[in-house]
């Protein structure tokens, strides 16, 4: 693309510099995060952290290493910013969401620093978009301490196990209880709804677990609205891992394999 | 007053009813104009409809295997209906494989357009489906309100990018603002723009060509003489172009745009055998 890094006519350089051949590299993998308006974007050497909060219950965090990126250039030792996030992906999606094969956006990302807006330049076949986005303070985001030293369960298993799962959970309950234990029932999700309870076990040789590292039985509780949002990024995900710690702090990970092959 | 037609093609049918389609995405009520050779769909510019008025025209005879009127009056041979437009698409709407549809005006208790669909049946009898669409007859005193609009003395005018681009453009501008700048140079540039307090984007179209316009007495138009970088711009409401792109359910073999600065933007889409015209104002 014939953008320079260097706004004309500006002798201040960009504090952070991201190019993509595809945007929807990053756009598939913010909308598995989207489920505020605000996001906060960390950035640093290795790559670009997005984080969603809500009521300090719920952290959501996309990574994208610095290698996904064609080019990705940070000046500062880190840059951070908060942003609207629906309209970040608006902006990044302006052509569409779905293209024909071989079409693709190609993405330029510049940001000036503190105070400045985020600049998008977004093109496909021969059609340029600018868009310049407003930023905002940085908030106090929660640091939740999941130690992975501290883990005492931990299971791996294939995203299309969980999706069917998930998509038929029972709203009417107001936890989903999450039962992980070296003996049976192994892995077991429960809800407890006006039409009665519901329990899915999987068992531990099942195809679709890849990892089962269980030593201690614990069955936690989780208000089953602050894991809904979680299933736009086991529906993207090719694999997820689901850890606790001793005080049933519940992390999930979603390993995800974007158009390129590329692991997220 | 009457009128009676009847399609039996398909591909004709298809094609109308992808016409009435489009309608009805534009507007909640429309006229219906017939006259001996063509229909006319009208949407005249009241304060009503956001100022926004529409034009679009059909020949009959590429459509209609047999058509017949009889408008008001011999020297008046024309007639001029009020009707919503979603009616009579949802009533094509069953007729996507019948064997033919026949449209007749009619008076039992109140003026209709009865639409009798014939659909293909295995027993010797054919099933037949009719909906009554209420209409309202115009009188002759109010038809001086649905003449053809002008083409506006416009500053520039250029054909518009690729529909399926620009559609997916003004979408997602609409999730961000009410109101969209469009704005085009004689040089085959255009410009779609948006701007709020949180966002401002901008997207840039190129090399669209600019139509050649003969002019009618030979007199200079407005945009003769004009310096071929300048910008003639219009600030209108998203909603309103984004529905005029949605409505395209086929590729226009012509689309372009007249642009009043700040005044009117002036849409023109060219079928095989339909022609669309849209008004939409600029905003204050």
């Amino acid at each position: 693309m014939p953008l320079s890094t260097q706004p004309p006519g500006s002798g201040e350089p960009y504090v952070l510099v991201a190019c993509l051949d595809n945007a929807r590299h990053l756009s598939s993998l913010l909308r598995a995060v989207h489920f505020q308006d605000h996001a906060t974007c960390f950035a640093t050497a290795n790559g670009l952290k997005v984080t969603v909060e809500d009521a300090k219950c719920i952290q959501a965090n996309a990574f994208i290493q610095a290698e996904i990126f064609q080019e990705f250039a940070v000046q500062e030792e880190s840059v951070t910013f908060r942003i609207n996030l629906s309209v970040l992906l608006d902006c990044l999606t302006i052509f569409g969401t779905s293209s024909l094969p071989g079409t693709s956006t190609a993405l330029r990302m510049c940001y000036r620093g503190y105070g400045y807006p985020l600049m998008l330049f977004l093109e496909e076949g021969g059609v340029v978009t600018v868009c310049k986005i407003n930023t905002q303070e940085p908030e106090e985001l929660l640091d939740f301490d999941f130690c992975s030293t501290k883990v005492v369960n931990k299971i791996i298993l294939q995203s299309e196990g969980l999706r069917e799962a998930f998509a038929e959970l029972d709203m009417t309950s107001e936890v989903l209880q999450i039962t992980m234990s070296p003996d049976k029932p192994y892995f077991r999700l429960s809800t407890f709804g006006n039409a009665g309870s519901a329990h899915l076990d999987y068992p531990r040789d099942s195809d679709l677990i890849e990892a089962f590292h269980c030593n201690q039985t614990q069955t936690n509780r989780y208000k089953i609205s602050l894991l809904k949002p979680s299933t736009k990024a086991l529906a993207l995900s090719c694999k997820v891992s689901i850890r606790t710690d001793a005080q049933g702090f519940l992390s999930l990970q979603y390993m995800i394999r974007n158009e390129d092959g590329q692991i997220c | 007053m009457r009128f009676r037609a009847k399609i039996v093609d398909l591909a004709c049918l298809n094609h109308f009813s992808r016409v009435v389609n489009t309608i009805a995405r534009l507007a909640k009520t429309c006229t219906l104009r017939l006259t001996a050779s063509k229909l006319y769909f009208i949407l005249a510019d009241k304060v009503a409809n956001g100022g926004v008025s529409m034009w679009c025209e059909l020949c009959q005879g590429n459509f209609f295997d047999e058509f017949q009127m009889e408008g008001v009056a011999a020297e008046h041979n024309e007639i001029y209906l009020e009707l919503m437009p979603e009616n009579l698409s949802r009533a094509l709407k069953t007729a996507q494989s019948a064997k033919a549809v026949k449209i007749k005006l009619t008076n039992k208790h109140c003026p209709c357009l009865r639409v009798a669909v014939e659909l293909p049946s295995l027993s010797s009898s054919s099933r037949i489906v009719t909906h009554d669409i209420p209409v309202g007859v115009i009188p002759r005193r109010l038809w001086n309100d649905f003449r053809e609009p002008s083409v506006p003395d416009f500053d520039v005018s250029i054909y518009l990018p690729v529909l399926k681009t620009m559609k997916s453009v003004v979408e997602r501008m609409k999730n961000l603002s009410n109101s969209i700048v469009i704005e085009a140079n004689l040089s085959g540039e255009m410009n779609l723009k948006i701007e709020t307090d949180l966002v401002s984007v901008t997207t840039h179209f190129k090399d669209l060509g600019n139509p050649p316009w003969a002019s009618e007495d030979g007199s200079q138009s407005s945009s003769q003489g004009r310096d071929l970088e300048s910008m003639a711009e219009a600030r209108i409401d998203i909603k309103k172009l984004q529905q005029l792109l949605a409505g395209q359910q086929v590729n226009p073999t012509k689309a372009l745009c007249n642009i009043v600065s700040k005044r009117i933007v002036h849409f023109i889409l060219l079928h095989e055998d339909v022609s669309l015209q849209y008004f939409i104002p600029a905003l204050a």
